[in-house]
């Protein structure tokens, strides 16, 4: 359609500067050591939040996202490679940066279970670590390449999760629920008894080759020595990319809407055609692969699997985020990530009251804002796109 | 008004029950029920709460299965068949309570009694999006006609949440759902329940212009408001405990005797 140079630099502007605060904020924060400074930038940053909403700010920002979604998508990409051209030599934020990235990509694929399809999945960091456990056997005993690795990763999570598939289909609601959390502690117990799989020290993950370049070394491009974990964060971003891509279609399809009817009235939707076997199982199946897929990648960053990065507790964090960025809403699910996995790291006061403060969290969000940071907003099957 | 009489021996039927039976435990909610529809007929199915007129609609369209009789729709049987092999087969419903998904827009409320029509398939959607663009298109704008035919103001705002409109829009959405996959067979639930008496009125105008464009479109209708079936039905049916106690043009059931006694309320 034909949308004028001038209008649509006007649409886009918001959104824009936006995107560029939010990231030079991020750098900032990231930079910054000293607790004090720290807390006074995150509450900075709440208060730039609420008073912008105050002011009315908030609005075209969400109007420029809907509307041209494509572009600031784009410059959210180059935004974060900047943050990662920031830190090149920073082993520690780099690592941070990438467990935010895959993270990211896992929560993406809860949202399509849940906030799409309505399969609430408490068992999300046990495919993550199906995915992980997947990286530490096949690099050690196998030569398989590590791209396809990464794919089999997913791949053993959709396999192992659809043992799942006939409870939690079943099941309504709460009780499919309660199916995923008996999962979650099942599998940590499962890694921990099992020593083939290194029982509660876990295995090594070696590190990630492409046609011989090795991830784990540094790169050194004309004398300035960059991170490997450079490596990783080019890789994990493809695969965000990758991942919001997919989500976002889904949800601008007519499967999207498939899974939004289903949620909402099984019984409704059963009456106009609907399968709604079929269509719980794709989505759950393609929820957990991609949450097998970031798993897959997280272990060969990190080097190591152990049973202890598992668990139920993770799981839950793993929902948090997606209830505190909006159900449903990708952009949300990347800013609430963001949120979830650098405060406690930067602010180490907070670390060790980490579960206790997401808890916290979960219920403020639940009590004062049930849509989300970032509520979903009605369904546009092309961003721009007028009758 | 004026009584349209059926035209009802030489067309072919559409729905076909014969004997049907269903138990709720001790209840009887459908005693041996016969019941037929023929093409483009609209019938009127009345009778006290709880005589069955919503459990029928359920057994037929799947939801319940019967204990006994058969149904068939065109002559082929579907009285095990599922509810998507219903709607499949040409019968599409609203219901007594509206069931809308209220956070998404008019467009994809209709979209959802859409299916049949539209690809379903993972790689068309994922994959092929000029191809899924173009089928959207022509989609948006067949719905749109559909509501314009009820609505025109109300087509422009296709893309709005259901959440914020008033009941009488919502129902018109609900009728919309219904007959954008252009079923053989509608059922209406009491389409007037929650509405003025007006606005029941101007919904029923709009639907009869429907079927004038809608060629060989049978409704059953589940009514309280005895205008409505006075003005729009050819037929009627009046159950009491799931039995069939009259049928007739509403002016016959409305001198029927047993009929005053069961519903009317007369001693």
């Amino acid at each position: 359609m034909a949308i004028s140079g001038n209008d649509g630099g006007r649409s886009l502007l918001p959104g824009a500067a936006a995107v560029v605060l939010v990231t030079v904020f991020l750098i900032i924060l990231l930079r910054v050591e000293n607790q004090k400074a720290i807390i006074a930038l995150l509450a900075l940053g709440i208060g730039a939040v609420i008073a912008a909403n105050r002011l009315g700010l908030l609005k075209p920002v969400a109007h420029s996202f809907s509307e041209r979604e494509d572009a600031l998508g784009l410059l959210a990409i180059v935004a974060t490679f900047a943050v990662g051209a920031v830190f090149h030599e920073d082993h520690f934020v780099l690592l941070l940066v990438c467990t935010v990235v895959l993270y990211t990509v896992a929560t993406l694929g809860l949202s399509i279970q849940f906030g799409y399809a309505g399969v609430l999945n408490f068992a999300g960091a046990s495919f993550f670590g199906i995915g992980a456990y997947t990286a530490a056997v096949l690099s050690q005993h196998t030569a398989v390449p590590h791209l396809l690795v990464l794919l089999i990763g997913g791949l053993m999570a959709a396999l192992i999760g659809s043992l799942l598939l006939l409870p939690v289909l079943r099941t309504r609601g709460h009780y499919a629920a309660v199916v995923t959390i008996a999962f979650a502690l099942l599998f940590k117990t499962f890694l921990e008894v099992n020593d083939v799989l290194g029982g509660p020290q876990g295995l090594q993950v070696r590190g990630m080759t492409i046609l011989g370049w090795s991830f784990n070394d540094n790169i050194e491009i004309g004398g300035v020595e960059l991170s490997f974990y450079l490596n990783y964060f080019v890789m994990s971003m493809m695969i965000v990319v990758l991942a919001f891509v997919v989500v976002r279609r889904l949800e601008r399809s007519w499967i999207g809407l498939n899974l939004d009817a289903l949620r909402l009235d099984e019984t409704a939707a059963g009456c106009f055609g609907l399968n709604i076997v079929r269509w719980k199982i794709t989505a759950f199946l393609l929820g957990n692969s991609l949450i097998g897929v970031a798993g897959t990648l997280h272990g060969m960053v990190v080097g190591f699997v152990q049973p202890n990065n598992y668990t139920f507790a993770d799981s839950l964090v793993l929902v948090s985020i997606l209830l505190l960025g909006g159900i449903g809403n990708p952009w949300g699910v990347a800013v609430a990530t963001v949120i979830v996995v650098i405060v406690p790291e930067k602010l180490q006061v907070i670390q060790e009251y980490r579960f206790f403060l997401y808890a916290a969290l979960v219920m403020m969000v639940l009590l004062f804002r049930p849509e989300g940071l970032l509520p979903r907003p009605v369904r546009r099957y092309f961003p721009g796109w007028r009758p | 008004m004026t009584q349209n009489p059926a035209p009802r021996e030489e067309m072919p039927l559409v729905l076909e029950a014969r004997g049907l039976t269903r138990r709720f435990g001790g209840v009887l909610a459908l005693d041996h029920l016969d019941f037929d529809v023929a093409r483009g007929e609209i019938v009127g199915l009345i009778g006290p709460n709880g005589s069955g007129k919503t459990t029928f609609f359920n057994v037929i369209t799947g939801i319940y299965w019967a204990d006994a009789g058969h149904v068939s729709l065109d002559g082929a049987e579907i009285t095990r068949a599922t509810p998507q092999a219903i709607y499949h087969a040409g019968v599409s419903r609203t219901f007594q309570r509206s069931r809308l998904s209220l956070p998404l827009s008019i467009f994809d409320n209709i979209m959802i009694g859409n299916h049949k029509r539209l690809n379903q398939g993972l790689w068309f959607n994922l994959v092929r999006r000029q191809a899924f663009k173009a089928e959207f298109e022509e989609s948006f704008a067949n719905a749109q006609a559909l509501v314009e035919v009820f609505d025109p103001p109300l087509a422009r705002r296709m893309l709005e949440p259901v959440a914020g409109l008033p009941m009488i829009d919502r129902r018109r959405i609900e009728i919309c759902r219904a007959l954008i996959s252009r079923p053989q067979l509608l059922l209406m639930d009491e389409p007037s329940a929650g509405m003025t008496h007006e606005e029941t009125s101007q919904l029923m105008d709009d639907i009869l212009e429907v079927r004038k464009r809608l060629d060989g479109l049978s409704i059953v209708i589940v009514e309280h408001e005895m205008g409505v079936i006075e003005r729009i039905t050819n037929r009627c049916v009046v159950l009491n405990f799931g039995r069939k106690i009259a049928a007739g043009t509403f002016a016959e059931i409305a001198a029927d005797r047993m009929v005053q006694e069961a519903y009317l309320g007369l001693q």
